[in-house]
């Protein structure tokens, strides 16, 4: 390491004396400041100063970031049938214009009811549209994006029951979310069960009732992984007892199918980027959560409720506040005490512009546009769908082919085919994933099968 | 304010009204307890069957200014807990040592009663003392 080292030089921006740093490593018991990031892999660590080219001026800047940029694919140059929990929606232009405004686009979000009530008010109907689309009864300000919020349903799930410590995750919700709640959890002394799907792709129920014993909750995903819609009563009618977790990582689905609340489920987490959101590499986007009445003081995060003021007129202010570090300190819920307020900003903007009808024909057409796209490709020599039961917007399709190979050949037709399985579950080298919103026409539909049959008939040969 | 002879104090302002009899202790937080803590909105406590030792947690309380924990005064198993407080938690302030009752405990070692707690007398000087503060 070529960097300053604190114990024998001073830094510029760090004021603490070598004296200091030496004292702190000693309180905590460690040799030097390299092992405390020692639960970092060695292979993701830089050992040398980043290589930056310049000094440069604004213009050779500028030239050299957009020789970068030209590199990237995109989905503007390309037809995209790439999902798997980023969604490419219709954006209204109205969003953004909003979102520019600089009472919301501050680096921090204002939380005083005194000079915020525009904010709060935002992040009221915010959580009231939440409400209104999982039948579930309070919604927190947001959290940070999907997988983060499904680690604190577990974690508040767990909160709930508090001498079990093991967990059921089906293996079909998204692996980058089962990821993040294997590392949130791994220090936790809580156990991870994962089950498997059945023939039709949705989870496994005889497998899910054989595990439940001990268990303090149960997530699963729907649409799950691999876009199967599950059944949310016959999983609730297995898993009597357990705290039941909804994820849902395509947010437009809620437009037509039934709600995890009248069905048994307790709580609902998910992934808003759908709703208004760009589908940017690495965000920011917006996780959602949703419980229960009887689970919202156990709940993380911020949450604004209405009240009135001195006069008796309508006001917004942050409540249950008690939960939160700043108050409860080492007994907080949660040490998520901020919300992703502007993106929620953005779900508010969408959710408020669409509207009942807007939303149910968004998700109408992405429904019924996955599904011509499914049967068109269920006719072609050689496709299968491995999974039969219904989907909404997004599906497996296999060929006798390794799925990199036949997604490469549909690069050069400028379609961005769907994302390989094999990276996510073994024996799936042939399969990917394909998602289809309001967005695509049916000329491209009829397109992309052309494409595939073609590709298929290239391996052939 | 109101300190009942009948009853016994921990220094965290949970009383124990002991019935010698049935060996249960009935169990709350004091008059002095509420009223530091203004209205209170919520409270939590523990499923019946709970065991505690003197000095564990048993829940909390959440009123309109902060949240704090409850502690047993002595140890012994839950064998009540005032359902009543769900809906109205604001018993806790009008009748801290009637209605707005907590939890019913048998003590499982009444010793505890004179070693851990102190009488009336005692914890008035003890609030005196921590008010000066």
């Amino acid at each position: 390491m070529s960097l300053p080292d604190p114990l024998t030089s001073q830094h510029r921006f760090i004021p603490n004396a070598s004296e200091d740093v030496r004292e702190m490593l000693d309180v905590v018991g460690v040799a030097s400041i390299d092992r405390l990031f020692d639960t970092i892999p060695d292979a993701v660590k830089l050992d040398r100063l980043l290589d930056v080219p310049g000094p440069w001026s604004e213009i050779e800047s500028r030239r050299w970031f957009r020789g970068l940029a030209a590199k990237n694919m995109t989905a503007a140059d390309h037809t995209s049938f790439l999902g798997g929990g980023a969604y490419m929606h219709y954006q209204p232009a109205c969003i953004d214009q909003l979102l520019l405004r600089a009472e919301f686009l501050t680096a921090y979000t204002p939380y005083q009811p005194e000079v915020s009530q525009g904010t709060l008010q935002s992040i009221f109907e915010y959580q009231t549209h939440q409400c209104l689309l999982t039948g579930l009864d309070v919604a927190n300000a947001s959290l940070y994006d999907g997988s983060t919020a499904l680690c604190e349903a577990v974690l508040l799930a767990e909160r709930m029951h508090k001498n079990k410590t093991k967990v059921i995750i089906a293996k079909s919700v998204h692996p980058h979310y089962r990821d993040t709640v294997r590392t949130y959890v791994q220090n936790l002394g809580l156990e991870i069960v994962e089950i498997g799907w059945a023939a039709d792709g949705r989870v496994d129920l005889n497998e899910l009732r054989g595990a439940c014993e001990g268990a303090f909750a149960i997530a699963v995903q729907s649409p799950n992984f691999f876009g199967a819609i599950e059944d949310y009563e016959a999983i609730a009618d297995a898993t009597v007892g357990l705290t039941r977790i909804a994820v849902v990582a395509e947010a437009t689905s809620f437009g037509i199918l039934a709600p995890p609340g009248p069905h048994g489920f307790d709580i609902c987490v998910g992934e808003g980027q759908a709703w208004g959101i760009p589908p940017q590499f690495g965000g920011p986007y917006v996780g959602f959560m949703v419980v229960r009445d009887a689970l919202k003081r156990h709940m993380p995060g911020r949450l604004v409720g209405e009240t009135v003021d001195v006069d008796g007129r309508r006001a917004y202010v942050l409540t249950l506040a008690t939960r939160e570090q700043h108050i409860r300190r080492g007994k907080a819920t949660s040490n998520i005490c901020t919300n992703e307020a502007l993106i929620a900003l953005a779900a508010n903007i969408y959710l408020s512009l669409m509207g009942k009808e807007g939303l149910r024909e968004v998700a109408v057409q992405s429904l019924q546009k996955a599904n011509y796209l499914r049967g068109k490709l269920g006719e072609i020599e050689g496709v299968e769908l491995p999974f039969a039961a219904p989907v909404y917007n997004e599906f497996v399709v296999r060929t006798p082919f390794l799925a990199r190979e036949i997604l490469a050949d549909l690069e050069h037709e400028k379609i961005l085919g769907g994302i390989p399985l094999d990276e996510f579950y073994d024996g799936f080298n042939n399969d990917f994933l394909v998602a289809v919103t309001e967005l695509h026409t049916q000329e491209q539909l009829d397109k992309f099968a052309v494409a595939v049959r073609a590709a298929i008939a290239r391996e052939r040969r | 304010m109101s300190i009942p002879e009948d009853s016994k104090y921990a220094k965290s302002h949970e009383y124990v009204h002991f019935d010698e009899k049935e060996g249960v202790g009935t169990i709350g937080i004091t008059d002095y307890a509420q009223k530091e803590l203004g209205d209170v909105v919520f409270v939590e406590l523990p499923q019946v069957g709970t065991q505690l030792e003197a000095g564990d947690e048993l829940g909390s309380i959440e009123s309109v200014k902060a949240v704090s924990e409850l502690f047993a005064p002595v140890s012994g198993e839950v064998v009540e807990v005032n359902e009543a407080l769900t809906e109205k938690p604001e018993l806790v302030n009008t009748d801290p040592y009637g209605d707005g009752w907590m939890i019913k405990m048998r003590v499982s070692d009444p010793t505890e009663m004179d070693e851990l707690l102190m009488n009336a007398e005692e914890y008035e000087e003890y609030i005196q003392t921590e008010a000066g503060h």
